[in-house]
């Protein structure tokens, strides 16, 4: 009896060790985990990812003006340029982007006369002027500053093909060689996505 | 009106529009010493809100005044902004 009684007592003992131990293990996992989560907290700063598509003048402004914004915020900041985009980031083209003066209800003119040679030019030159009366940036003033301050400004390989630009064309410090994929991945990191 | 601060750093954004007036006020703060405060000077009425809110969502800013004034007959925007780390 008495070493059935001792037997059963050694049984609950052994089991609340290794209970213990086990749940010791447990927490020095979860704490190794808790750690590693602030750790992840600490540098995850805001992303943003935006798909530049249009290489028209007014077109070119958003996704410039928030990308250097963002990162006066202190945020990762990407931005895919694809199509006509990547002419914002060409040293020459982007220095001469247009306005579109067809198709644009808010211009003065009806289409009819919009579509007349040289109107294009017209819009463009008195667009420009008030750019410079008015104090606002140049294309190529934000570009530069995108780049100085850390904006990872890509240019998509596929349409960088397609439309016969090269590496040199582009203004230095662009990312180049990227694609669909590399877009994604940052967009599915990115807590602000957007397509301009 | 004006506000007693102690300035380290002036930054004069005068003619400047949006963004420029929040990106030249980080590139000056990230030059500062912690603690030490920069006064911005914009004439564009929308570097008010705009200083504010980026002084807000940005860590190691810390936006301490802002006030309308008058120099050589404009209106100027003063922001004194503090780097806290």
């Amino acid at each position: 009896m008495s070493t059935d009684a001792t037997g059963a007592d050694a049984t609950p003992e052994t089991a609340d060790e290794d209970e213990l131990a086990a749940l010791r293990a447990r927490v020095e996992g979860l704490e190794e985990q808790l750690a590693a989560a602030r750790d992840d907290d600490a540098d995850d700063r805001k992303r943003v990812t935006i798909i530049s598509t249009k290489g028209t003048l007014d077109m070119a402004y958003p996704p410039l003006i928030l990308a250097s914004t963002a990162a006066a915020f202190g945020w990762d900041v990407t931005v895919f340029h694809t199509f006509w985009g990547l002419d914002i980031l060409h040293r020459e083209k982007g220095r001469d982007l247009k306005l579109s003066s067809v198709g644009n209800p808010s211009m003065p003119v009806p289409n009819a006369v919009a579509a007349l040679p040289g109107m294009d030019a017209m819009t463009t030159r008195m667009m420009r002027r008030r750019i410079d009366e008015n104090g606002t940036a140049t294309i190529e003033e934000l570009v530069e500053v995108c780049l100085e301050t850390g904006v990872d400004l890509q240019a998509c390989q596929m349409t960088m093909d397609l439309m016969d630009y090269d590496e040199e064309d582009f203004y230095e410090g662009v990312t180049t060689g990227v694609g669909a994929a590399t877009a994604l991945r940052h967009m599915a990191d990115a807590d602000i996505q957007l397509l301009v | 009106m004006s506000t007693e601060h102690e300035v380290t750093e002036r930054l004069d954004v005068k003619g400047l529009n949006c963004p420029m007036p929040v990106v030249k006020a980080k590139q000056a703060v990230d030059g500062l010493g912690v603690g030490e405060v920069l006064l911005v000077t914009a004439t564009d009425p929308g570097s008010m809100p705009d200083i504010e809110g980026w002084a807000g969502s940005t860590s190691g800013v810390e936006l301490l005044a802002q006030e309308e004034g008058e120099e050589d007959g404009e209106t100027v925007y003063r922001h004194y902004v503090r780097r806290v780390e």
